[in-house]
């Protein structure tokens, strides 16, 4: 028994990565501080700052253009800042290559706008390929148990594991991504547009998937989106992004309480009352939003 | 160094109970997991009370062996309780793999879909060059609907723009030919000869057939990419709804744009070849620059010109339907537009070769040898 005991364990340790996580234990997984962006003569951001509270879901909206995406992208170590620091998980990213090993990559996941999913593999190999990359000691057959569970839990049908991303609708591949995504059980999940391009019943179970895996895996989420309802339904706190800094982060009605011509406008829109009010409705009904039964099919 | 979760078993009363300890996440599974699966003595209950952090992996490797060994988990966390509660109603066993027929079953199928696939392909082409013909006949019948910018915005990109690639091959391409052809003729003292190789050659074979590769390589695929780009962003729908024919506009400017555009290039690139071609014996073989052209005018029949002249448009017609029908063909994603830009240039250089060699057939057989 130890002497297959000791072989088990020797045989993984040889199979590991040697860089080991280490556990954050701050209030703020992300900080930004000072945060300068520019694309030749246009400036995107300029004096940026923004922390990003443990275990919250943080809405992310602006206008075209504002930069949201080239946020996140800084965030995640795909766009390089010309000033300014980002620390994720008390780590500076800024000067860390994108290509670069490390060991932050595997305690964040990314879901991009068309799901970014790789075109060559199935959904269940797309979801393998992040713990293939990290924790290549874990047994094949754990690691399909993981992709098939994961992909079931993103609210996909089961014969989709066995897909390739060109058969998948719009709203499959962002589910599918979301997979990949959660793979490694990230503490923290970055949501580009995620609600984008579904249509509404398909966003609302979208949202609600988003804030109940939220729930259940502690999960601090960082999502861009322009979709009001995705704001009211699921978000803790919202960033306002405008003339490059962040004008203003806090629950809905705080924000309302600033006086940015922008916000108001934002907030009191047609649009955005008509959201709000269906979220009421919601609540006094009893329920917060439309059942997660992943019947979407669109 | 990491702290790999493990496991020990208690037995109290007739009862065996796996205790787990440390922490049962996706960067610790590893050792806990490999042994699991290697024990097979029956287990009735999994204690959780020692284990700290749990994630969903280390919640489903938990369930999944309690679930195997029909035991029950105790001392679980609420954390740990709502994980397993989780991936419990997420557990699946379907098969990963896309399902494939077997290995000579798919041999079959594939030829059967390739040989159906280039007869469809066939006729579709045949298709497109009929659609082709139909446009051209309705756009000389109403000559103002003629495109006559985009066709001279396309002469600019098809001729103009690759002036300088094409003389430049051609010049080396004569250097090579006048050079390699003395190497030879030198050992039969026949080293004057030179100037009737690179002459005949330059003009009546390689000036436009290269000419042609050159073209389906800069042209052809740009054609093949360019359709297909505005066929993926429904550009092509949104003019057809608009009443403006794809045809008339992008696809015949395009093939006219080739087909006059190949004789031309074809002549110069000759022209370049043989100024390359009189450089080098000026160098290397003593022969004057001017008495290498003078002696050109002599050696080179005038049916060597006409030959490519001939040649060329039809070069040019096969580069730009090869492009055009190939972007036009474009459906589904901008994978496609890679493959069928390739798909353009090989089927353009490939048909262009074959072409080439019935027309040195053909006209060594009327005499014009």
């Amino acid at each position: 028994m130890s002497d297959d005991d000791h072989e088990i364990r020797g045989d993984v340790i040889d199979e590991a990565r040697d860089d080991v996580v280490e556990d954050f234990t701050g209030e703020f997984p992300i900080v930004i501080d000072g945060l300068r962006n520019t694309f030749g003569e246009q400036v995107i951001h300029e004096n940026l700052s923004l922390k990003v509270k443990r275990g919250e879901v943080l809405g992310v909206v602006g206008g075209s253009g504002t930069g949201k995406s080239v946020l996140m992208r800084s965030i995640i170590g795909l766009q390089i800042p010309d000033e300014g620091t980002i620390e994720v998980f008390g780590k500076n990213t800024i000067g860390a290559e994108p290509d670069e090993e490390s060991s932050v990559r595997s305690r964040w996941g990314v879901l991009f706008q068309g799901g970014a999913l790789f075109s060559t593999l199935t959904v269940a190999e797309n979801v393998e390929v992040p713990l293939k990359q990290f924790f290549p000691e874990i047994d094949a057959e754990l690691r399909h148990e993981i992709a098939r569970f994961k992909i079931i839990m993103s609210g996909l049908p089961e014969d989709a594991v066995s897909k390739y991303p060109s058969e998948l609708s719009g709203g499959m591949k962002k589910r599918a991504g979301l997979a990949r995504a959660l793979a490694l059980d990230p503490e923290l999940l970055f949501l580009d547009e995620p609600t984008a391009g579904l249509d509404p019943i398909g966003a609302a179970n979208f949202d609600s998937l988003t804030r109940e895996l939220a729930d259940t895996l502690g999960l601090t989420v960082f999502l861009i989106t322009h979709d009001l309802d995705t704001l009211y339904a699921i978000c803790d706190r919202v960033a306002v992004l405008a003339d490059g800094e962040v004008i203003g982060v806090g629950t809905i009605p705080e924000l309302l309480e600033m006086d940015h011509p922008w916000i108001q406008e934002y907030f009191n829109g047609p649009r955005s009352r008509a959201a709000r009010d269906s979220v009421k409705r919601d609540k006094s009904a009893g329920t917060k939003s439309v059942d997660s039964a992943p019947s979407e099919k669109a | 160094m990491r702290e790999w979760a493990d496991f020990t078993v208690q037995e109290k009363g007739g009862r065996t109970t796996l205790v787990l300890q440390g922490q049962l996440v996706v960067s610790t599974i590893a050792v806990l997991d490999r042994k699991l699966r290697e024990m097979d003595d029956p287990v009735q209950f999994v204690d959780l009370s020692g284990t700290k952090d749990i994630d969903t992996i280390g919640a489903w490797t938990v369930w999944r062996f309690a679930n195997d060994n029909k035991a029950s988990i105790t001392g679980a966390s609420e954390q740990a309780e709502k994980l397993i509660a989780t991936v419990s109603e997420s557990a699946s066993d379907v098969p990963l793999e896309p399902a494939r027929l077997p290995l000579f079953r798919r041999v079959a199928s594939d030829t059967g879909e390739k040989v159906i696939g280039f007869r469809d392909g066939a006729v579709r082409l045949v298709g497109f060059f009929g659609a082709i013909l139909v446009s051209s006949v309705s756009v000389i019948r109403h000559p103002r609907r003629f495109r006559v910018k985009a066709l001279f915005r396309q002469f600019e990109l098809v001729g103009i723009s690759s002036l300088a690639i094409i003389g430049l091959m051609s010049f080396l391409i004569g250097i090579v030919v006048a050079q390699q052809g003395a190497a030879q003729l030198r050992q039969f003292g026949a080293e004057i000869y030179t100037i009737n190789l690179t002459g005949r050659l330059c003009l009546r074979e390689l000036g436009v057939l290269m000419t042609a590769i050159m073209v389906a390589g800069r042209s052809g695929s740009a054609f093949a990419a360019q359709l297909g780009t505005m066929k993926l962003t429904e550009e092509i729908d949104a003019m057809r709804t608009i009443g403006v024919s794809p045809m008339e506009a992008l696809v015949i400017p395009r093939m006219m744009a080739a087909i006059l555009m190949m004789p031309l290039l074809g002549f110069y690139s000759a022209v370049m070849a043989i100024i390359g071609g009189a450089f080098i014996a000026d160098l290397t073989l003593g022969i004057p620059f001017l008495s290498f052209l003078a002696r050109i005018q002599e050696v080179v029949p005038m049916y060597d010109l006409w030959v490519a002249l001939i040649k060329a448009p039809v070069f040019g017609l096969i580069v730009a339907l090869a492009g055009c029908y190939q972007g036009m063909q474009v459906e589904g994603n901008s994978e496609e537009v890679g493959l069928r830009t390739t798909q353009a240039v090989v089927q353009a250089i490939f048909m262009v070769i074959v072409l080439d060699a019935f027309f040195a057939v053909f006209f060594t057989e009327i005499g014009w040898a």
